[in-house]
């Protein structure tokens, strides 16, 4: 099923999950759209005019749709208590232990993705709105010791596969939406609020970060480059980024 | 309640000078304005509201084809458009964004707010519901007048929204701030428009509750009420109780935009790199949660009475008894009690919890429930019929299955889990349009079909009613399920470009081309139509006061009704509202106001 749905290839640990809840409920959906219509088809065969030119003042007798009814409560129950509950509580509500995960800042802005990492150091620097400039959209402080080695990118997102990442995701201006297709993930980035969203990657490549918020004129493209690279690459690639760091 | 209205005749008196020309029309033509525009008959009004929803349709409707349009056909000029929307939104025939985004909200408000609702509960149930609980008029025919004027006014001021300084609203129907706080101009119009609208339809929803409790013929019992008239007091209450949260909302918002508060703004914003100068410390997200206090309600408000004239048609055309008449009540009872649960499962991706989502969730899953009763109880109606196949029915009967369609689709989106992928994709715009589109409008044109002969005397055309039946189901579904299959894949809403920048939206970008054209059809076919409406005023085939040889108290009222007063002599109800193929008569129907079972034969 999940292959005619025809969703984005899934590539995190918890995709697997979101899939199979999917495929179950557009099979549900399918039995009873197809069920249905095939009564409602017979009905008006069966009991047009022409076939039947006196209605009956009772019609149907038999409480068979009566049990139907109950199944679709009883599959929605199942689905809800089965499925979708538990992964909500594991998946979204939860989040790993810092130790362990990648840890990263995402600040979303009309209309770019501003992505901090903490560096070798493991602290975030401090930031300040009156530090914010075109240059250094994020207002890092790189006088305070645990920013020096912070790294900051524009619309460039990367992630070493098979470890949890956690995503500290705010916003500058109005309401956008981090949606990461493949990952199966998509938070609201939400004005004065700090909101993590964590997910462990299962397979490498290279996609695209989404804005799914309307958040402006450029809402269509605001779009970033995140990249799942194998812990090898990921740490060559934070090595040679650091090099390009300002001298303090 | 007959003769001239007062209120008018007060305003002709007192109006300031602005009013001259309407004084003088008013001296000069005082019958006509009083029979046409101010009249405080429930049916002048309902057709006055007939009238200005249909032409907001129409506008709402182009709007989208304009859309869809761009979707496909982005970045390359269109020379036909500069000519119709003007150098400002479209120069060289190239749409900009800005003009983009108000054709995305305004689409979504016109539709919602001026066109769907106005038609379903301020011209059906205006003309229908007086009529068929045997009353002479609503119980407040000067609120009814009033109620229709501001709702006008509330369309004159959004249509008005275009032509301001930064054009019209464009942060979505939705209207989430801090994106709508910050909007140009056009977004103050809008709150000022929604004041207007809700107040239009608070005004109505307590004429309604009133009438359908007080007014009611003698002998018309509860449970003897067309099905009809109980989505509609339904309905009411859901317009009396949610309006108030978006009232109080547009008010708090417009005091952001002009007064300088910051109710839905957090302290330390920066737009474009520069710190927003406001006191700060609101909340982005209580306008969300006022919103949707009202729109999800909203949504059953657009269903409610679609339900209602599809159950009277099937019951009429199958000409047999609803069945399950009196579950059907109780279920849209707890549709409309739950439908006040169910609000933030349109939040669940704003950082919810466990707790909260488990809750939300399973609202919205109980609430599937009475959906689903009452759409099974519509097709059991029909088993044991003897089916009349003419237009008014296959629209109706089209309605159970596309709107089965758009119940079915919600699940996905209303399991948390599932909504990750899909929330803010067009999956969700197919969804909702399988309900609203091929759904609650084909219900409307299902009924603009059945109740024609009694308004007018006079039969629409079959043929060109067919056509049009027959194009609008095709046309609708190439529109709304390619929408579904891109939601699928990724493809975001709300796209200048329809998704053309996004790679993985690349296998289904193709489908925006045929969807175009669709639409372009669709409008098409919407000629039928047109022209069937007008002909048909004219020269349709005249008819008796009932064709449809029904049971429901219009039909025994003369054709058309009367003016002030609608029937003859008020009538006397005898039994229940859908007794058809009673058994041991020679007639099929036994109307509800005839006395004994011998005189209906
Ligand atoms: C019948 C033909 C219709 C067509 C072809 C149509 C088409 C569309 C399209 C193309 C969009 C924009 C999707 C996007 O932004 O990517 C849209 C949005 C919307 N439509 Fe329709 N629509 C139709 C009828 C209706 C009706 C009857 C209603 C309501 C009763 C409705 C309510 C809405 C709403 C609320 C939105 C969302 C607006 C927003 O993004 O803020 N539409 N429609
Ligand atoms: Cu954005
Ligand atoms: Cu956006």
């Amino acid at each position: 099923m999940i292959e005619w749905l025809g969703m984005p290839v899934g590539a995190s640990a918890h995709a697997v999950e979101v899939d199979r809840l999917m495929a179950l409920v557009h099979w549900l959906m399918l039995v009873m759209f197809v069920g249905w219509s095939t009564y409602f088809t017979y009905v008006l065969v069966r009991f047009r005019r022409g076939r039947n030119p006196r209605a009956s003042y009772h019609g149907v007798r038999s409480r068979w749709s009566t049990w139907a009814e109950a199944g679709v409560l009883v599959s929605e129950v199942v689905l809800l208590v089965f499925f979708a509950i538990p992964f909500w509580s594991r998946q979204v509500d939860a989040l790993p232990a810092e130790q362990g995960s990648t840890v990263v800042r995402v600040v979303a802005e009309q209309f770019a993705w501003n992505v901090h990492y903490p560096g070798p150091d493991g602290v975030f620097g401090r930031t300040s709105s009156d530090l914010v400039s075109a240059d250094n959209p994020l207002g890092l402080d790189r006088r305070d010791p645990a920013g020096r080695d912070d790294l900051t990118l524009v619309n460039e997102l990367n992630l070493p596969v098979g470890r949890p990442a956690i995503i500290w995701l705010s916003t500058k201006d109005v309401i956008h939406s981090f949606a990461l297709p493949q990952m199966r993930v998509k938070q609201d980035a939400i004005p004065g609020v700090l909101q993590p969203v964590w997910f462990t990657p299962s397979e490498t490549g290279q996609w695209e970060i989404v804005c799914a918020q309307l958040c402006g004129l450029a809402h269509f493209r605001m779009r970033g480059i995140y990249r799942i690279q194998t812990p090898d690459e990921f740490q060559a690639w934070l090595a040679e980024e650091a090099k390009y760091l300002p001298a303090y | 309640m007959a003769g001239p209205s007062p209120w008018a005749t007060h305003l002709s008196h007192a109006g300031p000078c602005s009013l001259a020309a309407l004084r003088t029309a008013w001296l000069r033509y005082p019958n006509l304005l009083r029979r046409y525009l101010f009249s405080t008959d429930h049916k002048v009004i309902g057709l006055q509201y007939a009238f200005t929803s249909l032409f907001f349709l129409l506008v709402g409707f182009s709007l989208a084809v304009l859309i869809r349009w761009q979707q496909a056909y982005a970045g390359q000029p269109l020379p036909l458009l500069t000519l119709l929307v003007g150098e400002v939104n479209a120069p060289g025939g190239i749409m900009l964004p800005e003009f983009y985004n108000q054709l995305g909200a305004m689409h979504g408000t016109i539709m919602v707010f001026l066109g769907v609702v106005p038609l379903a509960v301020g011209a059906f149930g205006n003309y229908l519901v007086p009529l068929q609980i045997g009353a002479p008029d609503m119980a407040f025919p000067r609120l009814n007048l009033a109620s229709y004027w501001f709702y006008a006014a509330g369309g004159v001021v959004m249509l008005a929204s275009f032509f301001v300084p930064g054009g019209a609203a464009m942060s979505g129907w939705t209207s989430y701030p801090p994106l709508a706080d910050f909007a140009p101009q056009g977004q103050t119009w809008w709150l000022a428009g929604m004041l207007l609208l809700v107040l239009s339809s608070l005004l109505g929803a307590v004429n309604f509750i009133t009438t359908i409790v007080q007014l009611r013929a003698p002998g018309m019992t509860w449970f003897r009420l067309p099905f009809f008239v109980w989505t509609q007091l339904i309905t009411s209450f859901l317009l009396l109780l949610a309006f108030p949260a978006l009232q109080a909302a547009a008010i708090l918002q417009g005091m952001d935009r002009l007064a300088g508060t910051s109710f839905f703004l957090p302290s330390g914003l920066m737009v474009g790199g520069q710190a927003v100068d406001v006191a700060g410390g609101g909340s982005a997200l209580l306008w969300q949660h006022l919103f949707w206090f009202l729109a999800h309600p909203e949504v059953y408000v657009l269903v409610l009475p679609a339900m209602g004239i599809v159950a009277e048609i099937i019951a009429n055309n199958s000409r047999k008894p609803v069945f399950g008449y009196r579950l059907m009540v109780y279920s849209i009872f707890v549709l409309g009690f739950l439908s006040f649960t169910v609000w933030a499962h349109h939040m669940y991706l704003t950082g919810m919890g466990t707790t909260i989502s488990a809750i939300f969730q399973a609202t919205t899953m109980i609430i599937s429930i009475p959906s689903v009763i009452v759409l099974s109880a519509l097709v059991l109606s029909l088993h044991g019929g003897s089916i009349r196949f003419n237009t008014p029915m296959l629209f109706a009967l089209a309605f159970l299955p596309m709107f089965g369609i758009g119940g079915l689709t919600g699940l996905p989106l209303g399991l948390a889990a599932t909504d990750i992928p899909l929330h803010d994709t067009n999956y969700v715009v197919g969804h909702f349009h399988y309900l609203v589109a091929p759904g609650t409008i084909f219900a409307l044109f299902a009924g603009i079909y059945h109740w024609f002969p009694k308004i007018t005397g006079r039969m629409m055309n079959e043929t060109l009613g067919r056509l049009h039946f027959a194009g609008s189901l095709v046309t609708m579904n190439l529109i709304f399920f390619p929408m579904l299959m891109q939601g699928m894949a990724g493809v975001n809403r709300r796209l200048w470009d329809g998704g053309a920048i996004y790679q993985h939206a690349e296998p289904v970008l193709y489908l925006n081309v045929p969807m175009a054209h669709a639409a372009f059809g669709l409008a098409l076919v919407q000629v039928f139509f047109i022209v069937n409406l007008f002909m048909s005023l004219k020269g349709g085939r005249r008819v008796t006061a009932n064709p449809w040889e029904a049971t429901t108290l219009e039909w025994a009222a003369p054709t058309p009704p009367r003016a002030h007063g609608n029937f003859d002599e008020l009538p006397r109800v005898y039994r229940g509202p859908y007794e058809y193929s009673v058994p041991g008569m020679d007639v099929d129907f036994l109307p509800q106001h005839v006395p004994d079972a011998k005189a209906g034969a």
